[in-house]
């Protein structure tokens, strides 16, 4: 057997990402709450205060609308910012700066100037942070027009859509699902770089296809396993990005399969599943239907506290199983 | 026309204030026209909208140039400013071409924003006016972040973030300030203090009588000035601007002024007299720099005319530029939504 590639964790991964950066680019800078000693509320920044001092790892205050603006006019006049949020809730705070002004302004101004910011942001449920620390909010960004949204799922492509990220001329959100940061995965040495408009083929099926972000996508090649033992085969589509969204993989995937099954960790109604169920309603796809489009969301409530609740509020292996169960044996 | 029996009223040349002592004859006569240009523009805006002309809407800043231009006299084009959606005068002080800008209020192809923005968004990044701004306080932690990459590079720019005295009850004036003054950054925060928060006067939104008395919670100067003087203005920025770039971090100037029209286009006026506006009008910023320039012998009335009809017909050749000027292309309404890719 040849060597394996060695493994890093999801947060390494994105560590990894932004010391290549600060390194390569004196114009990155980080910004964000408690990155500094403290190394970031999930550990993701780490020693990178002391490998690159606080002018470059630069702890701000609590002031999310005031440190994400700082970041949007850094970026405006040539520096390359990544502010991270502690947790993508607190981004609310910031949505004036990210979706009124690093949004518009290259627009705006007819596009004489360019925002070359990215915003991390820490999302989703599974760790008892109750429903302000637990949201997942990406359709909300990813229906802006002038932003990115990503979401890579692997250590792999954290690092590699980082890396794009911060090399991209316009605003870039991305999304770190929680429960990943201590997930393990190969992941290459260097400068590498994963596209921020391309969905990834995670597993090859011909009875349905399973549409998932996120931690999601880790959920549903559980699912995917279960399912084989019962002879179903599921292809696992694993977005990546929400915006622009690869609507091209969604559509040649069910063209093979002819069911879809949408699963997204953010609230179920107007959220993610609603586009990428239009987007194959309105292609060629369509015809090739042999069944309803069924989409499996986050519950209609917030994010509750006890782990029973919150276990429920959010799509689990089982509800996949179920779902693609039914869906592939006509029971819809 | 404004009165101009002002010069009565001009200090003699022996009290001459502090800012002559900085500036050149020319550096004033430029500074007029800059006052005069941004009178002119946004007459001509007014008239093109009772005209109906054009299409969305304005604010106007008639009766607030001197601290427009006041403010900018010691920028060059790599000092940044964020402005407001009361910006064409910003704009003009900074150094814009008055055509582009008239195109862009007319939403012209050739405008300064290809007729993406409009009045609320006249920007001139070449010359580091990051763009006027539609939301109250947009532009402060835009402008600290401009400061933090002058910073950064160590040339010694600076930033200036205008905002008016409704922006300071916003959160991000607070927060920008802080950051500003932890970090020391490079930047003046100058609110163009005009009374009124579209009918909300001063007094009905704010705990404190004065703007600049916020800059003790931040740590930093707070200095009062005369808007419609424009040597005070002007001294005012030259000393916050040194400040800033000698390192020793921001200055909050407060300028008191007063906006002769209306918010916008939909404004009655019905939340203050006749009478305040009138007495505001007496204290036009122009007329009273002009008495001032001729009291001091940096410039003649002569001189003063000639620059008045020279800017007149830089605003008629800027109008008729903008009128023969194309729409956009309706195809491109998706266009520059992002940068292009670089394959």
């Amino acid at each position: 057997m040849s060597e394996a590639m060695r493994e890093l964790t999801y947060a390494e991964a994105i560590r990894e990402a932004l010391a290549i950066a600060l390194e390569a680019d004196e114009r990155v800078i980080l910004m964000g709450e408690d990155i500094g000693v403290y190394g970031g509320a999930f550990q993701v920044t780490g020693d990178l205060v002391e490998r690159f001092g606080e002018d470059r790892v630069i702890d701000t205050p609590i002031s999310e609308l005031g440190g994400a603006g700082v970041a949007v006019g850094a970026a405006l006049t040539g520096m390359r910012p990544v502010y991270e949020f502690q947790f993508s809730d607190f981004s609310m705070l910031a949505m004036e700066q990210i979706v009124n002004q690093a949004a518009k302004i290259r627009y705006m101004l007819g596009g004489a100037v360019n925002v070359p910011v990215v915003f991390r942001m820490p999302t989703g449920s599974g760790l008892g942070g109750a429903a302000q620390h637990s949201q997942s909010l990406e359709a909300w960004f990813a229906h802006v027009p002038g932003l990115k949204v990503v979401e890579p799922s692997t250590p792999h492509d954290v690092k590699g859509m980082l890396l794009s990220a911060i090399a991209d001329p316009d605003p870039v959100i991305l999304f770190e699902h929680k429960l990943l940061y201590k997930t393990k995965g190969p992941v290459p040495e260097g400068d590498y770089r994963v596209a921020l408009d391309k969905a990834a083929l995670r597993r090859a099926g011909r009875d349905l296809t399973i549409v998932a972000t996120g931690i999601m996508t880790h959920r549903a090649l559980e699912a995917a396993s279960i399912l084989a033992a019962e002879g179903v085969e599921a292809e696992i589509v694993d977005l990546r990005c929400l915006r622009p969204i690869d609507g091209e993989a969604i559509v040649a995937s069910v063209k093979k399969t002819t069911r879809l099954l949408a699963v997204y960790e953010g609230v179920k109604t107007l959220g993610l599943g609603a586009e990428i169920s239009a987007l194959v309603a309105e292609s060629e796809a369509f015809d090739y239907l042999d069944a309803p489009i069924l989409r499996l969301g986050g519950a209609e409530a917030p994010i509750p506290y006890s782990p029973v609740l919150e276990k429920a509020a959010v799509p689990q292996v089982d509800d996949i199983v179920a779902a693609a169960r039914g869906l592939a044996q006509g029971r819809v | 026309m404004p009165d101009r029996a002002g010069a009565a009223h001009a200090p003699h040349a022996a009290n001459r204030p502090p800012v002559y002592f900085r500036l050149s004859a020319s550096d004033a006569l430029d500074a007029l026209r800059r006052m005069h240009r941004i009178r002119r523009f946004e007459e001509a805006a007014e008239e093109s909208y009772v005209r109906g002309l054009s299409y969305g809407t304005m604010h106007l800043s008639i009766g607030q140039e001197a601290t427009a231009v006041g403010i900018c006299m010691p920028l060059t084009d790599a000092d940044a400013i964020t402005s407001t959606h009361r910006g064409h005068g910003h704009c003009i002080a900074k150094g814009a071409d008055l055509a582009p800008m008239f195109a862009e209020f007319l939403g012209k192809e050739t405008g300064t924003c290809k007729g993406r923005g409009g009045s609320m968004h006249i920007a001139d990044p070449a010359r580091g006016n990051l763009g006027a701004n539609g939301i109250v306080g947009g532009g402060l932690p835009i402008a600290v972040g401009a400061a933090l990459s002058a910073k950064r590079r160590g040339e010694g720019a600076v930033a200036v973030a205008f905002f008016g005295d409704g922006a300071n009850n916003e959160g991000a004036f607070h927060e920008s300030l802080n950051i500003a003054s932890i970090w020391k950054l490079p930047i003046v925060f100058v609110c163009e203090n005009n009374q009124y928060a579209m009918s909300t006067a001063i007094a009905r939104s704010t705990a404190v009588r004065d703007v600049a008395d916020r800059a003790v919670a931040y740590a930093m100067p707070g200095v009062i000035v005369d808007g419609n003087n424009f040597a005070e203005v002007a001294e005012a920025s030259f000393l916050a601007v040194e400040r800033a770039r000698a390192g020793d971090g921001p200055t909050l100037i407060e300028a008191k002024t007063y906006r002769t029209r209306g918010h916008s286009r939909s404004d009655r006026n019905r939340y203050r007299t006749r009478e305040e506006i009138e007495s505001w009008k007496q204290r036009d910023p122009i007329a009273a720099f002009e008495a001032e320039i001729v009291a001091l012998g940096l410039a003649t009335r002569e001189e003063i005319a000639a620059i008045e009809d020279e800017i007149r017909a830089q605003m008629a050749a800027a109008v008729d530029f903008a009128m023969a000027s194309p729409t956009p292309d309706p195809a491109d309404v998706t266009r520059d939504v992002y940068s292009p890719r670089r394959d």
